[in-house]
């Protein structure tokens, strides 16, 4: 079947055990995960993980089932790249006499937008923040250019392209649930 | 009062009356104060942790309670793993209390330390480490209520040894809510206009029925919707006796060893209800050719199992007990005579080819499905069935016939060999008021053996039914048919087993003659308190009929 990169949004409470919970459905199909960003959502106790992966969509379906069974997990939904707007951030430490060697160099630093954070005799920091594709062109680029010493991104964050956080309406569906059945005898 | 006098409070409070469990280094302050509460929490000292897991498991299949296993940290954590996976495959509610290091020890490997949760949260609906004492209150009845609502399942409390030893407030606490869970969802009732439209047009239905009918405690439902309509239905293994065996539209079992009539039916059916139950590869064989030619509505409590194996035409979520009873109420009042009657020519070929040898067999060693009949309509068609795991299971789920509710214990989609015998324990104590069989092979019987010290001490009014046949049966049958008739590794050396259970004080006898079998069956319904029955059954016989793996649902052999 055809693959192609998905991106998970998970939204769950903050406790101990639930990413290796989570990581055990990709574990358990022998599922690759891409990338994956852990952090605080905007709800105060609410975690959000955004992982992706190349996989077809049967198997994505019933992983993102799978992991929306877990406990702790409030929802998860899966997305193509065109549902949502994705970013990364990188850093790139290239050797600063290269650097200055090159003028090649500054030149691709400009045209990326890359930011230069940091300049020492030995080394410099360049930060990119942008797509996945951007950020590997310019490092293929610095690559090339002869003066890398060190690079690394960050997993992937997304944002949906919906105008409202679904997490909150499920969260406020599920409390105004609990009190209109609350004091009559569960079924 | 201390973590342990909290959890005896929050157990009480839970209406535990049955502890199946092993005591040992860090579970004993727990222990200690059990000491106090023994009166109220009967504890079901088992011979081996597995056990005690397989027993709270037999104990909630039977009664439709939450089984407890208490055991301690380590090795007593991690030999009730088995029974956690079975439970979780067979979503049976237990809740598993183990003891774990104090947390000061956490990570450094003292002793007897493991990662329970770790090693637990794959194979369990939830799985919780108490660290304080002040939670244990509601860790307790989080875990009674995840293992109970929605689908059921397994639980582990991973009870550090301090919070058992330091004391915290006491105040009876009840879950009925987790914002991020939520056990029954929602019931969208276009989705039963829809699987009623499709009943009603339908020429040929055909309803799966699985266990969830027994754990919805949806048995009228089912009746008034199949009756109404008038829908032929096979039972998965689970779900055997969720339907009585002799209702005119029970036509048997389904799966790789169940009745031919549904089998192939269900590649003829124009609409295929599935009822709680989760189109497990046994029951469907090769998906590539399953009910290709149907429509299939599949109503279930786990929005997970939607299209997780069969894709399906329209799927009902929600309590089957309500879905069943929602779908009764549109479906339009039908008469299928011919199709019901069209299972008669399997129900006769079947009969003639596979049945009548196997019960009625004329000369030859006694084989182990009319073992099973007899016993069966020895109680009347009344007992709880309990299996073990092979050739014993499939041929006394074949044969045996059910007119109660829950009243088959086998181990389904784990395949547990050893199961048997402590599910059995654990079924005694789940339901005092009801005989319990249970049928078990020589490979089985062994692999729990040290639980006839548990039915000795607690004179556990267990029928055991031991089919001898010197091999490891079903594996054996197998190699005759897929491997060339290698026999490796099948065969096997037995002891005297009656000796043995003798030695247990357990009553016993062994036959291996036909006529010696009616009053052997006899005698051991009418003894009070356990009975081994050992029967030498023949030594290569084959269960049939059988889909052969990757076959088809329809092309059943009859013959090996």
């Amino acid at each position: 079947m055809e693959k192609t990169l998905y991106t998970l949004i998970v939204y769950s409470e903050n406790i101990a055990g639930l990413l290796n919970q989570i990581t055990a459905v990709f574990t358990r199909r022998q599922i690759n995960i891409e990338s994956l960003n852990v952090s605080a959502s905007s709800i105060q106790g609410v975690h959000k993980y955004t992982i992706t992966t190349w996989t077809d969509k049967d198997t994505i379906e019933k992983v993102v089932k799978q992991i929306e069974k877990k406990i702790e997990v409030m929802q998860a939904h899966y997305f193509t790249d065109d549902e949502i707007f994705h970013h990364e951030v990188a850093l790139y430490k290239l050797s600063t006499p290269e650097f200055q060697q090159n003028p090649h160099a500054s030149k691709v630093i400009r045209r990326h937008n890359g930011r230069i954070v940091e300049v020492n005799p030995v080394y410099c920091i360049v930060e990119k923040a942008g797509m996945s594709e951007e950020i590997t062109s310019l490092y293929e680029e610095l690559q090339a250019a002869g003066c890398m010493l060190q690079f690394v991104r960050s997993g992937r964050i997304a944002i949906t392209k919906s105008c409202v956080e679904r997490v909150n309406e499920y969260l406020a569906e599920r409390e105004t649930r609990y009190s209109q059945c609350k004091g009559q005898p569960q079924a | 009062m201390t973590g342990a006098e909290a959890l005896m409070r929050s157990l009480e409070h839970q209406g535990v009356k049955t502890i199946f469990g092993y005591p040992g280094g860090s579970i004993m302050p727990v222990f200690d104060a059990l000491y106090d509460h023994k009166k109220s929490l009967n504890h079901i000292l088992v011979r081996h942790e597995q056990g005690a897991a397989h027993a709270a498991e037999g104990y909630a299949r039977v009664s439709g309670e939450v089984g407890v296993c208490l055991v301690t940290s380590g090795p007593g954590a991690t030999n009730t793993v088995t029974g956690i996976a079975d439970a979780m495959i067979d979503s049976t509610p237990i809740v598993v209390i183990a003891g774990q290091v104090g947390t000061a020890f956490l990570g450094s490997d003292a002793f007897q330390e493991v990662d329970l949760v770790g090693i637990t949260q794959p194979i369990s609906k939830w799985s919780y480490q108490i660290r304080r004492a002040e939670d244990v209150a509601w860790a307790v009845a989080r875990a009674f209520y995840i293992a109970r609502s929605g689908r059921p399942g397994p639980v582990v409390l991973d009870f550090a040894r301090n919070a058992q030893v330091e004391t915290t407030e006491y105040e009876p606490l009840a879950v009925d809510f987790i914002r991020s869970y939520v056990p029954v969802p929602d019931t969208d009732p276009r989705s039963v206009e829809e699987a009623a439209a499709l009943i009603n047009a339908a020429r040929r239905p055909l309803v799966l029925v699985g266990q969830g009918v027994e754990l919805g405690n949806a048995h009228q439902e089912l009746l008034d919707l199949i009756e109404k309509a008038d829908m032929p239905c096979g039972c998965t293994l689970l779900g055997l006796s969720a339907l009585p065996s002799e209702h005119r539209l029970n036509k048997g079992m389904l799966g790789m060893h169940g009745n031919l009539g549904p089998n192939v039916k269900t590649n003829e059916c124009d609409v295929l209800v599935a009822v709680g139950m989760r189109f497990d590869d046994r029951v469907t064989s090769n998906l590539a050719t399953y009910a290709r030619q149907a429509k299939v509505i599949h109503l279930d409590i786990d929005p997970a199992e939607i299209n997780k194996n069969v894709k399906v035409d329209v799927a009902v979520l929600g309590d089957c007990k309500q879905t069943l009873r929602m779908l009764a109420g549109k479906v339009a009042p039908a008469v299928r005579k011919e199709w019901v009657d069209s299972f008669a020519e399997y129900e006769r070929t079947e009969n003639e080819q596979v049945i009548e040898k196997e019960i009625h067999p004329q000369d030859g060693p006694l084989r182990m499905g009319e073992v099973a009949r007899a016993v069966s309509e020895a109680t009347g068609h009344q007992a709880i069935l309990v299996t073990d795991v092979g050739q014993n299971q499939m041929m006394s789920a074949r044969y045996f016939k059910f007119s109660r509710h829950r009243s088959i214990v086998t181990s389904g989609g784990l395949g547990t060999m050893g199961f048997g015998l402590p599910a059995a324990i654990g079924a005694t104590f789940g339901r005092p008021d009801r005989t319990v069989c249970v049928f078990l092979g020589d490979g089985g019987l062994q692999m729990s053996i040290h639980e006839l010290g548990t039915i000795m001490e607690q004179r556990s009014p267990v029928k055991i039914i031991l089919l001898n046949n010197n091999f490891l049966g079903n594996v054996r049958q197998w190699q005759a048919m897929f491997f060339r008739h290698r026999y490796s590794f099948t065969p096997m050396m037995n002891p005297d087993y009656v000796k043995i259970a003798s030695a247990y004080r357990i009553p016993g006898e062994s036959v291996s003659r036909r006529e010696d079998l009616p009053e052997a069956i006899r005698r051991m319904l009418a003894t009070d308190g356990p009975y081994l029955l050992e029967v030498g059954v023949i030594e290569e016989g084959n269960v049939l009929p059988m889909t052969p793996p990757g076959g088809s649902v329809n092309e059943m052999l009859l013959d090996c």
